[in-house]
């Protein structure tokens, strides 16, 4: 126990200097922590501290704002579409536009929309829901939206300059190869999936580590909340199967690039590869659309029945199985290229398979409501839609897992029907649901009940008319992706009628919109919890403010609020003259070390610009991808320059 | 149980389909594959429907059982963590009845695949079909190479003859597809497909491409005939045959027109210098019932349309718009209306 002398007076003298930081505490609280926390964390001022903002709030504000421009853009092309297959042997649009249309209306719906969306939400409310000041690795946080950004802007400034691709959002080789696809729209398309691609890996990182090593301590694996099981779920998923399709796209552009002859089967290539690797990805992405939704109901049914979710363990585990089955899928979509039949049937079993673990979700709700107290409000009208709708897109999804009756049923409008029932009844249902249901969390203020109630009987009532004739369009024989049908077959009353209804949709939509807006100046001002929601993005203030909460709340069971006795627990002692944070262990969220936040910085916008030139001009020369590199790499390493290192680490228990 | 099923089909307002003659459903019924499908497709159809009531039936019992009206968002005597001992035992049922309602479909599922492949075994008729941008190839084979012929967009079929079609593709992907017969099977380049049929309906039923493969994808059709195994023999003498030598002054110059130049390099017509592989063959081309792949109905008026400007009539089609002066459109017109 003899230390040296010099030691001893070391330790002494970091204690002393510990002693005079400033700490949240007994002795730092109320209006005067919350002013210093608000110094601490605001961003700086101007255009350039707008682009240099790590804030998680901001940055998914930004991700859920732009990726319903683009719903709203993919719809306009729907709605185009409709126009064109209203009646029989229309030229309303030509066969070359068509095809750029539903290309268009898919990529858009798929990369720019429906992952986006769901990441944006999740970047906004997962810190909040699990109880900490920032996600992990904000400024990869930036980067990602940047990089979506960009490649959502390419994509559409080149539809608008007539050279946006026309070979379906699948691709599929040959059409899409060199041979068949003279011209840049092809390689547009696939440098698009290039920066959706890093911008999803980017999120899901940011996902996995902040759901796993910041959440409050005391909120153990078992008491996380199932949305934010959700997305650790599709952060694994994002992870694992965005390369495949990486793999697929820099493949299909060194093809068209340079050359090479990977798909191409007249040169020894195979065709069908693309099929696997794009449906490697291409499966695990529905289930990347919907889980994040299944989190939704979740969060929604708990607060409307005044229930936890009944069966927990059953609804997690169920999350889980979704995600490992949604890789074991991929041949389904490949029945009738003609691989070994006796191999297709256990993709069979594997589709109907991933059906237990989601009818088990959907008992697991039903039975919330049952034992709550279940109130009609929007966001639980959301949920019910989602219910009714979804459920028959999942039976729809039994009956094409069946090999002899997809030969019949695939790459048809009962296809059509079926895919829009489980993504608009499963993802975009619990979407608007959770929109309304959060919207007073993000801006302060209530959305009009009145008209939100309007709206969904239009969405709901609109939505059914406009996809289930498709069953019927499929079943009479219409392909899908066809510009035009003929006279006589029968399709003439269905087709008709799902135009009406994508219109019904349509303005019912615009309505969702102006009930937004409208709220945002004329909503009824939000107290802090308006829904009387048990977890933790209601213990803050609505909206909350920069640094999320003043002190680190403690959570002690699965409905925090519901269970608090008077105030809610807290844990303090985070410094608050500069930006840190509360990491906790994996599993058990017991404290574990103070970690520092990133100051805002430009240079992850300097990088996603580097690397969208580089990505851009990769589309017309290889020679981009030597010189393009250079100023990527230049604005990494200024990104990732070591920093001075101003304190040392310290133990939580100090 | 067939007949059960049956019934319940006709209660369907799915049968909209029978006054269009199953001329493209899936409802056809009219071979063999077609039948099995509208068999499988009938038992999934009320193993579902019988699921997705059970779901409503619990759906609307839980949200009417202690609905609450009014905006109070009370938490009632902190007792939120209880749940009924019914729900526990429901989810256990619940299981079970989704596991063992899949492992019956999947059983169905299985059995239906292996019984139509057993059924595919014995063909007595080989065609090889091949898909081009934006049209069908068809070769009737015959051990006998002098017996092998060409058509184009159209088959014909016999009843009752398992017929084994092979699919390949000289471009892109394409599909197969006439529902009222079977369900589809790709075309794949650099790899052969086939499929089986065996039809069971005499009738006329409409096919087209369901796998997307370019601009005019929406235009590539084709007819199946189905007819007596007399008839049959009928067509498959006369597409022997080559074409008929032109009679008129007019078909005579359309004939020097076609077989001299612009046509010939792409179409082939039977016993005339005229030898492309890359258009449809030609030889019996007036008989069958449609222009370019199903775009429009064979007449005399579609035919000039046609021959005239191709690109205005099926835009992107790899027949070029050649501009024909009057005198030579109308004497092309008159040719190729000879070829029956």
């Amino acid at each position: 126990m003899n230390e040296p002398a010099t030691v001893r007076d070391e330790d002494e003298r970091l204690a002393r200097e510990r002693r005079k930081i400033a700490r949240d505490g007994p002795k730092l609280n109320g209006a005067k922590l919350e002013a210093r926390l608000g110094q601490t964390w605001r961003r700086p001022p101007g255009i350039l501290g707008w682009l240099a903002t790590v804030d998680h709030k901001e940055i998914g504000r930004r991700y859920i704002i732009t990726a319903l421009l683009f719903l709203a853009a993919g719809g306009v092309l729907a709605l185009l579409m409709r126009l064109q297959l209203a009646r029989p042997d229309n030229n309303l649009i030509g066969a070359q536009r068509y095809n750029e249309l539903f290309t268009m209306h898919g990529s858009t719906m798929m990369f720019l929309f429906a992952v986006p969306v769901m990441e944006g939400v999740a970047v906004y409310i997962i810190p909040l829901m699990v109880g900490t000041r920032s996600t992990a690795f904000p400024r990869l946080n930036a980067f990602s939206y940047y990089m979506y950004l960009f490649g959502g802007l390419m994509l559409w400034i080149a539809f608008a300059l007539n050279i946006g691709p026309d070979i379906g959002w699948f691709a599929y080789t040959p059409l899409s190869g060199p041979q068949f696809s003279p011209g840049k729209r092809a390689d547009i398309w696939a440098q698009m999936i290039t920066f959706t691609e890093v911008a999803a890996l980017a999120a899901a990182v940011v996902l996995f580590c902040t759901i796993l090593k910041t959440r409050a301590p005391g909120m153990t694996l078992a008491r996380m909340p199932l949305f934010a099981w959700a997305m650790l779920v599709v952060a694994v998923m994002i992870i694992f199967s965005m390369p495949s399709v990486a793999l697929a796209s820099s493949m299909l552009i060194s093809d068209r690039l340079v050359g090479t002859q990977f798909y191409n089967s007249f040169e020894h290539g195979d065709a069908l590869l693309w099929q696997h690797l794009f449906w490697f990805f291409g499966h695990p992405e529905v289930y990347i659309i919907f889980l994040p939704a299944t989190g939704f109901v979740s969060v929604i049914t708990e607060t409307f029945c005044r229930r936890p979710i009944f069966a927990y363990p059953i609804v997690v585990l169920s999350l889980v199985s979704t995600g490992i089955l949604a890789f074991g899928l991929w041949v389904h979509h490949m029945f009738a290229t003609g691989l070994p039949r006796v191999g297709y049937s256990f993709y069979t079993a594997a589709s109907m398979t991933v059906a237990i673990p989601t009818a088990l979700q959907i008992f697991c709700w039903l039975a919330t409501m049952w034992d709550g107290r279940p109130r009609l409000a929007v966001p639980m009208l959301y949920v019910i839609g989602f219910i009714v709708t979804f459920v028959i897109g999942g039976l729809t999804g039994v009956i094409i897992a069946s090999v002899p009756l997809d030969l019949e049923l695939h790459d048809t409008y009962f296809i059509v029907a079926h895919f829009h029932y489980v993504l608009i009844g499963g993802a975009v249902f619990p979407l608007l649901g959770i929109i309304t249901y959060w919207y007073p969390k993000i801006t302060g203020r209530m959305m009009s009940e009145r008209l939100g109630k309007i709206d969904f009987w239009m969405i709901f009532l609109g939505f059914q008319l406009a996809f289930f004739p498709m069953h019927f369009a499929g079943l009479l024989g219409m392909p899908r992706r066809v510009y035009t049908y003929p006279a006589g077959l029968g399709l003439e009353l269905p087709n008709l009628l799902s135009t009406i209804g994508a219109f019904v949709v349509a303005s019912a939509v615009l309505l969702f919109v102006v009930n937004g807006i409208v709220s945002l100046y004329r909503g009824a001002v939000a107290t802090a919890n308006p829904w009387g929601a048990a977890s933790l993005e209601w213990a803050t203030s609505s909206p909350p403010p920069v640094y999320n909460f003043a002190h680190i709340p403690v959570v002690e069971s699965r409905t925090p609020l519901w269970d608090m006795v008077g105030e809610l627990p807290v844990v303090t002692g985070l410094r608050v003259d500069d930006k840190e944070m509360l990491l906790t262990t994996v599993v058990a969220a017991t404290p574990d070390v103070r970690e520092p936040v990133p100051e805002p910085s430009l240079w992850p916008f300097i990088a996603s610009v580097a690397v969208g030139i580089f990505f851009i001009s990769s589309i017309f020369s290889p020679w981009a991808v030597v010189f393009g590199a250079i100023p990527s790499a230049i604005a990494l390493i200024a990104w990732f320059w070591p920093k001075e290192i101003k304190r040392h680490p310290e133990p939580v228990i100090s | 149980m067939r007949r059960r099923a049956g019934a319940l089909v006709a209660l369907l307002p799915l049968l909209g389909a029978c006054s269009y003659q199953h001329y493209q459903s899936a409802f056809g019924n009219a071979a063999v594959e077609a039948r099995q499908f509208n068999i499988l497709f009938v038992i999934f159809l009320v193993v579902c429907a019988t699921m997705y009531l059970a779901v409503i039936g619990f759906l609307i019992a839980g949200l009417m059982r202690r609905r609450r009206t009014g905006n109070a968002n009370v938490i009632e005597d902190r007792r939120h963590h209880e749940s009924d001992p019914l729900m526990r035992s429901g989810l256990i049922g619940w299981a079970a009845l989704v596991g063992s309602g899949l492992v019956a479909l999947a059983i169905a599922s299985f059995v239906a695949d292996r019984s139509m492949a057993g059924a595919a075994a014995h063909e007595q008729l080989s065609i090889t079909l091949t898909a081009n941008q934006w049209w069908w190839d068809a070769q009737y084979n015959a051990a006998d190479s002098s017996k092998t012929f060409h058509t184009a967009n159209e088959l014909h079929l016999p009843v009752g003859v398992p017929v084994r079609i092979l699919l390949n593709s000289n471009d892109v992907i394409h599909s197969f597809w006439v529902p009222s017969l079977a369900g589809k099977q790709d075309l794949i380049p650099g790899r052969q497909n086939d499929i089986s049929i065996t039809p069971r309906k005499v009738g006329l039923f409409r096919g087209q491409c369901a796998e997307f493969c370019g601009a005019q994808h929406a235009h590539m059709a084709l007819v199946v005939e189905v007819e007596s195994y007399a008839d049959f023999l009928k067509w498959w003498r006369h597409q022997l045959q080559p074409a008929p030598s032109p009679a008129t002054p007019l078909a005579l110059a359309g004939y020097n027109f076609v077989t001299g130049r612009n046509c010939s390099a792409c179409h082939a017509i039977g016993g005339t210098p005229a030898g492309g592989t890359v258009g449809p063959d030609l030889t019996h081309f007036a008989s069958r019932r449609s222009i370019a792949a199903g775009t429009m109905a064979m007449s005399t008026g579609n035919l000039y349309g046609w021959v005239a400007d191709p690109q205005a009539l099926k835009p992107g089609t790899k027949m070029p718009t050649i501009g024909l002066e009057p005198d030579q459109l109308h004497a092309v017109v008159a040719y190729l209306e000879t070829l029956q």
